[in-house]
């Protein structure tokens, strides 16, 4: 039986225990048994509940459970010098051992790895067979016991709403589970990465030259790989800052334009069409920004006789500030409107103008706000992929220089992690130390923005 | 009261000198004004640029040139064993069949360099094309049919005009003798300018004027349909939990903080993590929209809660208070008043995520969605791609035909997120209730 179909077995079985669940409880409700604690469905739920969940629980622990036990199986077929060797070389017999089970050929293959090939796909078989009926058995006894339980005092309904406040509890621990997730698989890799590169070298380093790390294994000459993350972060900021010089002033004075000066009428046409330009994709940008902007400033600074690299910084961070302008003017709106109407009615009764009192009582009091949306900006501009990948290019350039080419930590993650890599090579392990300064950059930069929120805001009420 | 001089400014100076910066003053305001003006029209402005940059070229995209050819299908040439089955026809001269008919068209040129001129006219799929077509109509064999195939991207660049007559032969990518062929199939009137079926119906191929977005249109889907799976009920669940029944304490403190991490996290981490996890540390195959779904909806699971709390806590107390009343127990009161009441703006919520889940590319690259795959996925756990992926690899290729398509499929996407976008606005008008 596949997964599917032991799948839909298993609900069907659910679903025969609930009726059957619910008629018991009919039964007793027409014997006058007394009233019933809950309600029928309730218990129709209960039956259904013990035979389906403990069934999924058993399902779950056998698909996990089940290439581990055979890993530890297929040891028995591993010649001495392997068990002898270290936890690589058995990583490689397992991988050669997975290649044999599902039949993809690279030339001759080693008497013992086709044996336990073999063994692998015995064993295969026969856990379908087993898991299936371990299954199929837990469903229905669970079911049966559930059942069993069923009487008119019986509390179904407390038992089954505990259950769901079990599974509502559950899903919120997935928003932990994914951040342990997220934190663990570029730590690891991190820490294998800084055992071969000393970490004063990536964090401090110059130079970005992972790609002669093949060179270098070889012994072919040609250079020498290094890691130094200064030049990506550089580009970063290069890139960044030249976003936020569009995006924060057009977004600024467009969220004052709104929220003081304009009617109703044109706030609800302006508004939803800044919206637009927050979703549109990030590979639109791109296109956008590498087909049309790119070209647009090499012309320009060409003609002004500056020499622009194909792939500028200035192109790039343009477009993403565009992209960043929705982000910023929104934000700032809110924060504008939530600054109380009588401190403006207070400024225009000592006689200033609209715009003096802008200037001098609501910006002020708006700062803290808009000072994190910026910073919020920032930490958008810097994890931002798609636009650099498309349109700053993969040079790094140690320079501060907004029309050459430069690279970002986004943009090299995505260049060294596309496509097939070996997870045992520093230049793979590389992406994982640049995605953990990734996530403490961006995070660090969040946390700054809530500090500030917290100390500087203003309770007007 | 004591009677003190006063030894301001003189009333009658202070009077002119307000006088005299009210000027200024209006000045300055209107200057303002202007900025703010501005500022909306420049990104206004961007928006315009924007979408004209990518109508103006995607619109041509989504047509292309086709040459009609009468063929006579011969079934002995088609069907050398007569057995009409795919294989079958495999053996078939289809080739020979479409270059006849061509040479005919073009008043049977003689010599072998004419008659590699007169191929390259025609896209290199064609076999394929008329293959299907006697699949589908095996009725037809025997007949003489006019079928519409794709020129080949250089001439049809040629024939949107991107390619000048006057410019040296060594210099362009078609040579004199082809245009003549071209003006010649011109004049028959055989030469047509349609709404390109390859771009909807065709799959990923290197050659621009047969690829389509089919394949990434229901990888999209798959991958939205798994992503939706996960996301709507784990979300409207944790959100549940934060606001009707989580107790204040540290657990729940730690739930939320996450919850705001995770909204911060930028996007291709989550992919790096997919990779890390689901790929390299539970062996699942790479380029499946599984994974691809599993990721986008951990990646969206933040919005989709914020926007749930968000419609939950707009729920008066007062209902959850009747419910209470009347003996309904606490999950009760959630099930049957609090989760109906607050769908729509869960419904608006999750809709929003998918549109952004929808135009993510980043995370997608790292779990090897980038692959070129021909077939279109037929389940959750065939490889496959997705639109925004597509429109990257497109992005890339150098052909100049690629460009048009590429902003062809980014219209396509953009028409997706726009009526996703509608629909949740229409959603909150139509079902919102104010209290």
């Amino acid at each position: 039986m596949s997964f599917t179909n032991l799948m839909l077995t298993v609900l069907v079985i659910g679903a025969l225990y609930f009726i059957a669940g619910q008629r018991a409880a009919f039964v007793f409700r027409s014997n006058g048994a007394g009233k019933l604690h809950s309600l029928p469905h309730y218990h129709g739920v209960w039956a259904a509940i013990t035979s389906v969940l403990p069934a999924l629980i058993v399902l779950l622990i056998l698909l996990i459970g089940k290439d581990l036990l055979f890993q530890l199986m297929a040891r028995d077929y591993f010649p001495e010098e392997i068990l002898m060797g270290d936890t690589v070389d058995r990583a490689i017999a397992l991988a050669k051992i997975s290649n044999v089970v599902n039949g993809i050929n690279f030339g001759e293959v080693e008497p013992w790895v086709q044996s336990a090939g073999d063994a692998w796909i015995r064993w295969e078989a026969n856990a379908i067979i087993v898991a299936n009926s371990l299954v199929l058995a837990t469903s229905l006894v669970g079911g049966l016991l559930g059942y069993r339980r069923i009487n008119p005092t019986f509390r179904s309904r407390n038992n089954v709403e505990r259950v769901l406040t079990w599974m509502l509890i559950g899903s919120s621990l997935v928003a932990i589970v994914t951040t342990i997730g997220i934190v663990l698989s570029v730590l690891f890799e991190s820490i294998r990465f800084f055992k071969l590169i000393p970490p004063q070298d990536f964090l401090f380093g110059l130079e970005w030259n992972p790609q002669f790390e093949g060179a270098e294994r070889a012994g072919s000459g040609g250079g020498t790989a290094t890691y130094g993350m200064i030049p990506m972060f550089v580009g970063t900021f290069l890139i960044s800052v030249i976003a936020l010089t569009v995006a924060v002033p057009i977004g600024l004075f467009s969220a004052i334009y709104l929220a003081e000066y304009a009617t109703p009428r044109i706030r609800g046409i302006v508004k939803p069409l800044l919206e637009i330009l927050a979703g549109v994709p990030t590979v639109v940008y791109g296109f956008f920004a590498a087909l049309t902007v790119a070209p647009v400033v090499k012309s320009i600074g060409e003609s002004i006789g500056l020499e622009v690299a194909s792939e500028s910084a200035l192109a790039a961070g343009l477009v993403m500030g565009v992209m960043i302008i929705p982000f910023i003017s929104s934000l700032s709106d809110d924060v504008i409107n939530a600054v109380p109407q009588s401190l403006r009615d207070a400024a225009y009764g000592l006689g200033s103008t609209r715009s003096e009192a802008v200037r001098q009582v609501v910006l002020p009091a708006a700062l803290p706000g808009i000072v994190a949306a910026v910073i919020l900006a920032v930490s958008r501009a810097v994890g931002e992929t798609m636009i650099v990948v498309m349109a700053a290019g993969l040079a790094a350039n140690l320079s501060f220089n907004p029309l050459d080419a430069v690279t970002t930590v986004t943009s090299q993650i995505v260049t060294i992690l596309v496509g097939d890599q070996e997870f045992e090579s520093a230049k793979t392990l590389s992406a994982f130390a640049l995605a953990l300064m990734l996530i403490i950059t961006t995070l660090a930069l969040n946390y700054f923005a809530l500090q500030i929120v917290k100390k500087y805001r203003e309770q007007y009420d | 009261m004591t009677d003190r001089p006063y030894q301001g400014l003189d009333p009658q100076k202070a009077a002119e000198r307000v006088a005299a910066s009210i000027h200024l003053r209006k000045r300055k305001e209107t200057r303002f004004v202007w900025l703010g003006k501005t500022a909306v029209a420049i990104a206004l402005g961007f928006l315009v640029l924007l979408f004209a940059g990518i109508l103006s070229k995607g619109i041509p995209g989504l047509f292309q040139y086709y040459v009609t050819l009468d063929l006579k299908l011969d079934a002995q040439q088609l069907d050398p064993s007569g057995q009409m089955t795919a294989e079958s026809l495999a053996e078939g001269d289809f080739d020979g069949v479409i270059r006849s008919s061509l040479y005919q068209a073009l008043g049977n040129p003689e010599g072998r360099k004419a008659k590699r001129e007169a191929r390259r006219l025609i896209s290199s799929g064609s076999s394929q094309r008329l293959m299907n077509y006697v699949l589908d109509n095996p009725d037809q064999l025997g007949s003489t049919v006019s079928i519409q195939f794709a020129v080949d991207d250089d001439v049809d660049t040629f024939l949107r005009g991107l390619i000048s007559r006057d410019t040296p032969e060594a210099d362009r990518r078609i040579s004199n003798q082809l245009i003549d062929y071209i003006d010649a199939l011109n004049a028959q009137g055989r030469v047509s300018y349609q709404i390109s079926d390859y771009l909807f119906f065709g799959s990923a191929s290197r050659d621009a004027e047969m690829a389509g977005i089919r394949g990434a249109l229901v990888g999209s889907i798959l991958t939205l349909l798994v992503c939706i799976a996960i996301a709507f009920p784990l979300g409207v669940a944790t959100a549940v939990y934060l606001e009707e029944m989580a107790p204040k304490n540290r657990l729940t403190e730690i739930i939320e903080i996450n919850i705001n991490n995770l909204a911060a996290v930028p996007s291709v981490v989550f992919g790096i993590m997919g990779l890390a996890i689901f790929i390299v540390a539970f062996g699942m195959p790479r380029s499946i929209p599984l994974v691809g779904g599993i990721v986008l909806a951990l990646m969206t699971l933040p919005t989709i809660i914020i926007s749930s709390r968000a419609a939950i806590r707009a729920v008066p107390p007062s209902i959850r208070d009747a419910a209470l009343g009347v003996g309904a127990s606490k999950m009760q009161t959630i099930m049957h008043h609090v989760l109906p009441l607050a769908m729509p703006g869960m419904l608006t919520g999750t809709i929003i995520g998918m549109a952004q889940a929808l135009g993510e590319t980043a995370p997608l690259l790292m779990i090897g969605m980038v692959a070129f795959i021909v077939d279109v996925p037929g389940g959750v756990t065939d490889p496959g791609t997705v639109l925004p992926v597509q429109i990257f690899m497109w992005a890339d290729f150098a052909e100049r035909m690629f460009i048009q398509k590429t902003s062809a499929a980014i219209i396509v996407l953009l028409a997706f997120l726009i009526s996703m976008n509608a629909a949740a606005i229409l959603l909150r008008k139509k079902l919102e209730r104010r209290w």
